[in-house]
């Protein structure tokens, strides 16, 4: 049963040193706001999951608190590489950091399984591929009926999965709209989920009933935070800060200077920050 | 004919390999901007697909991610990713599948992953996302980039995806029955794969090229077909609809020019 709370509230409740986290979106809606809240609570040892790890995965294992990254692509988008990510993979700092890498097709099917309760996902892949060789968690399996060779990989099954949507009802269900990503499979794979929404409608009445709706019943807690998806995006609300991205590659490019950033943009700001990161970006 | 670049004649050529029958899964980058002067000039019906699940997209400006709100808004349908690699991919609905490289061998082997050694890399790169089911699951591979000699290499680091593997019959021995890469696409010439070794054989070089500007800026020893060809320059349409593209997408994006002419691929 979705509760409305703060979104201080919605993470400490949620989200504990050691768990396995996803914040996931694909390039749209992207998490940002309940991120830099759990940066700022200081929660430790995470395992995070996520296909497309971005700047927000950058700047939390840039601050430490991953001990290991499940992932598919770890880039900017349309920028280049991540620096801090890089800094931990290759020179251990702040901390060293486990990988376990897969393919789109392999994570996609590892949420989907985990969405519906089973214990792996098996689909055509990895052929050829050189992943299978350093993960051990990619194995084969063969089709009972055919005899195909087919890859399996385990179930994603996060503690907690975070995600933003469009909107919220007052019942608490919840509308994703546009590049629908991985959003609802990664919250029914989880134990608990928490929404960042960009605002609450009194009912979903008049809607198309094809409509991405996750029922207020899957979802643990919901909090209101406009422009929490910047610099990423919401269909309909906003547009993408592509500048805030390129200036990524900058600034995490220093140890020294993404430390002060982190330090002004994140640890000194809170969740009503976003509302105006994102007022330059709407449609006219 | 006004001058073009040795990139506008990539992305020209490029962009000539693809029909309107066409169903492409398009990588961010070169390949994206082939795709779409293909679908602005000699291919309107093509189907573009990018990762993100956006089917049928139409995009007036460049995306400078496969998310992009603009793909979205101008798709026939959007929809949730496992879906694209389940139905769409994996179920065989694609009819090529168009990657760029960081690192690429001559039998058409892909590297995105890593410089170095895997545990203990010199540069971490992004890694495969899309791509290592791309490279299978296509009905053929097309690949672009500009050439060099640290991308063209004798000896990849890492198969991100797998092309001809050790060439031959590679592909058959592991079970995949699609054909993989069959085209090549550099700043400098088209590649097409030897039917026997499956080992990539300059075919055209684009106007103005020698085998010798070919061979130092590619790392292993090259091989020429016996008829080579000259690639047609670009038409006057061709080039003022990438020029036009570019420039709609570089005021689109504002400062986000350089980085989406940058990098080959991204997820």
């Amino acid at each position: 049963m979705a509760c409305f709370l703060p979104l201080s509230e919605a993470v400490k409740e949620n989200l504990r040193d050691g768990d396995t986290a996803a914040f996931e979106g694909f390039t749209h809606l992207i998490p940002t706001a309940a991120a830099h809240e759990a940066i700022r609570q200081g929660v430790k040892d995470l395992t995070l999951v996520r296909m497309t790890p971005d700047v927000v995965y950058d700047q939390m294992i840039g601050m430490g608190m991953a001990s290991r990254l499940v992932f598919s692509y770890a880039g900017n988008p349309g920028v280049g590489l991540l620096r801090r990510l890089r800094d931990a993979v290759e020179n251990g700092w702040p901390r060293p950091v486990e990988i376990e890498e897969h393919s789109h097709a392999a994570m996609a099917n590892a949420y989907e399984a985990g969405a519906a309760g089973l214990p792996c996902a098996v689909f055509r892949g990895y052929r050829g591929a050189e992943l299978a060789r350093v993960n051990p968690n990619i194995k084969s399996v063969t089709c009972p009926f055919t005899g195909e060779e087919l890859a399996a990989v385990p179930a994603v099954r996060p503690d907690v999965t975070f995600i933003h949507a469009q909107k919220a009802d007052k019942k608490g269900n919840v509308l994703v709209e546009g590049i629908v990503g991985i959003q609802k499979e990664a919250v029914l794979a989880a134990k608990r989920a928490v929404v960042t929404v960009e605002e609450v409608v009194e009912d979903f009445s008049g809607l198309h009933p094809n409509l991405c709706v996750l029922p207020h019943w899957t979802v643990t807690a919901i909090s209101v935070v406009p422009g929490g998806a910047h610099p990423s995006y919401t269909h309909g609300y906003y547009a993408r800060d592509n500048a805030a991205y390129l200036e990524w590659d900058e600034v995490a490019a220093d140890r020294e200077r993404f430390r002060a950033w982190m330090e002004e943009n994140v640890m000194k700001a809170g969740p009503d920050d976003f509302a105006g990161r994102v007022a330059g970006l709407r449609a006219a | 004919m006004s001058d073009f670049t040795p990139n506008e004649m990539m992305t020209i050529a490029a962009s000539r390999a693809l029909t309107s029958e066409d169903v492409c899964f398009v990588g961010i980058g070169a390949p994206s901007a082939a795709c779409n002067v293909a679908r602005l000039t000699h291919a309107p019906d093509i189907t573009l697909i990018y990762e993100s699940g956006t089917i049928g997209t139409a995009p007036d400006v460049l995306p400078l991610s496969i998310g992009d709100g603009e793909l979205c808004d101008t798709a026939l349908t959007t929809v949730p990713v496992p879906e694209m690699f389940r139905y769409w991919l994996q179920g065989g609905r694609i009819t090529i599948g168009f990657l760029g490289a960081a690192q690429l061998d001559k039998y058409g082997n892909i590297n995105t992953t890593v410089v170095g050694d895997y545990e203990k890399p010199k540069v971490r790169l992004p890694g495969g996302g899309g791509a290592p089911e791309i490279a299978t699951s296509s009905g053929q591979v097309y690949i672009t980039m500009a050439q060099s000699k640290r991308g063209m290499v004798e000896k990849i680091d890492f198969f991100t995806s797998f092309g001809h593997g050790e060439g031959g019959d590679h592909r058959k021995r592991l079970g995949i029955d699609t054909k993989g890469p069959t085209l090549l696409i550099t700043d400098l010439a088209i590649w097409k794969p030897d039917p026997e070794t499956k080992e990539f054989t300059v075919v055209s070089l684009h106007p103005g090229v020698t085998r010798e500007m070919v061979q130092e800026t590619c790392g292993w020893p090259v091989k020429f077909a016996v008829e080579l060809e000259e690639t047609p320059p670009p038409t006057e349409l061709e080039l003022s609809t990438l020029r036009d593209l570019k420039a709609r997408t570089d005021a689109a994006h504002k400062g986000g020019g350089p980085a989406a002419k940058r990098g080959a691929k991204d997820g």
